[in-house]
């Protein structure tokens, strides 16, 4: 049975994103505490975007897999805040988001919400790893993506957005 | 003043969200480019689920039972509180891009100075809201200046959608006794502290455009009444249909 904060967390590992299935929910930084009592276990998780249509997947994966794990009573609480960012997806996530093909983030900077006449940043290739990419859109086929190509493997690729 | 200004206050910001981000996804599969179509699906995605979140905290504020999806679907048009400008049709793409730019613009003063909210759900929502809200001024902003410094039938159609959306803008900076009340116990911002902002924000992108900014709009404040133009009735009305023909229903 496990006991402790820790032990929900290992067993956390194994949900992973439903839209990102290489990395775990731990891994992408939404899960923000757990408070075990007994055979109780409360999670913290926060969203990554307001819309995200994973969330309630995520929470109903949360609790499906504490339970087999003998919890008997399980609880999801939602939280805002300090907001979710990028900056807590580690290393080796984001190597395994460049294998499965998804250009990782960079630092989550300031937002500027105005840059008329801006160049974008290049993201590198995560098949080829040029740098030779131009930006397509800043929104892809889900909320926390955006959509690039490679000019030097003609490859387009999406990229985890850095907030 | 309504007995309870907060949940008003709630209202007024998940309305003007569950209003425009429908309004957005009308253009899902109907968008200019393969791009733009999931742009403003994937913008009109953030503020609905904005929106879920703050008319959930005002069903918990008015403490009457009442839901996010009680308050979205089960509302007639008199009770609702977002702007006139978001409820506005369509139209083509310049006159969707400039609605969404005038909105975005202040949306995103607004939700940065809600993070300093007094509220501590309500800053939490605003700490989400502002990094979206800063893609979507970003999106809009660089749309509307492709559009009036780009060819001349996009710069016409531009400034058409500027002159006609521009009288509904009056209505964004005009506090009353709510704002003013919640603005007193620090759980919203000084409306009037934004304006200036929102305006060299405006008038710096709108001059990049090429175009040319109108003569100042009326300052209404019926729509905090629930006067609205013609177009929610109808909004509503395919919004609402589903639950309200199949009570409760699932899918």
């Amino acid at each position: 049975m496990p006991t402790g904060p820790e032990d929900v967390l290992r067993i956390l590992e194994s949900v992973k994103d439903p839209e990102v299935p290489v990395i775990s929910i731990v891994e992408l930084g939404i899960v923000r505490g757990a408070e075990v009592s007994g055979d109780t276990v409360r999670v913290d998780i926060t969203p990554t975007y307001s819309g995200c249509p994973a969330m309630r997947t995520i929470e109903e994966e949360v609790v499906l897999t504490l339970k087999a794990h003998g919890f008997r009573e399980v609880t999801v609480r939602t939280v805002f805040q300090p907001a979710w960012t990028t900056d807590w997806i580690g290393e080796d996530a984001r190597q395994k988001l460049r294998e499965y093909g998804i250009a990782p983030p960079g630092p989550a900077e300031l937002m500027v919400p105005i840059q008329l006449g801006r160049t974008m940043p290049r993201q590198a290739c995560p098949f080829c790893g040029s740098a030779d990419t131009a930006t397509r859109s800043e929104f892809g086929s889900t909320a926390c993506k955006s959509l690039h190509f490679c000019n030097a493997c003609h490859q387009p690729f999406e990229h985890f957005k850095a907030i | 003043m309504p007995d309870n200004p907060l949940f008003e206050y709630l209202l007024r910001l998940g309305d003007d969200r569950l209003v425009l981000g429908h309004r957005l996804a009308e253009w899902c599969g109907h968008g200019p480019i393969l791009e733009e179509d999931i742009a403003l699906s994937n913008i009109s995605l953030d503020f609905i689920g904005q929106a879920n979140l703050l008319l959930g905290l005002a069903g918990t504020v008015e403490g009457k039972g009442r839901d996010a999806d009680g308050l979205a679907y089960l509302r007639d048009g008199v009770d609702f509180r977002n702007h006139p400008l978001v409820e506005q049709p369509n139209g083509d793409y310049a006159f969707t891009i400039t609605r969404s730019f005038l909105f975005d613009a202040y949306d995103y003063l607004l939700v940065q100075a809600l993070q300093q909210s007094a509220n501590g759900e309500l800053a939490g929502i605003a700490a989400k809201a502002v990094k979206e809200a800063a893609y979507h001024l970003r999106h809009s902003s660089e749309w509307l200046v492709r559009f009036g410094d780009g060819t001349e039938e996009s710069h016409r159609r531009a400034q058409e959608a500027l002159d006609a959306l521009w009288r509904w803008t009056g209505t964004l900076f005009a506090a009353d006794d709510t704002d003013q009340a919640l603005a007193a116990s620090g759980v919203v911002p000084d409306l009037s502290a934004l304006e200036p902002v929102w305006r060299a924000m405006v008038t710096e992108v709108v001059a990049r455009a090429t175009l040319t900014l109108p003569p100042p709009p009326p300052t209404g404040r019926g729509y905090r009444r629930g006067d609205h133009t013609e177009y929610l009735g109808h909004l509503l009305a395919e919004m609402q249909i589903l639950p309200r023909s199949h009570p409760g229903a699932s899918w």
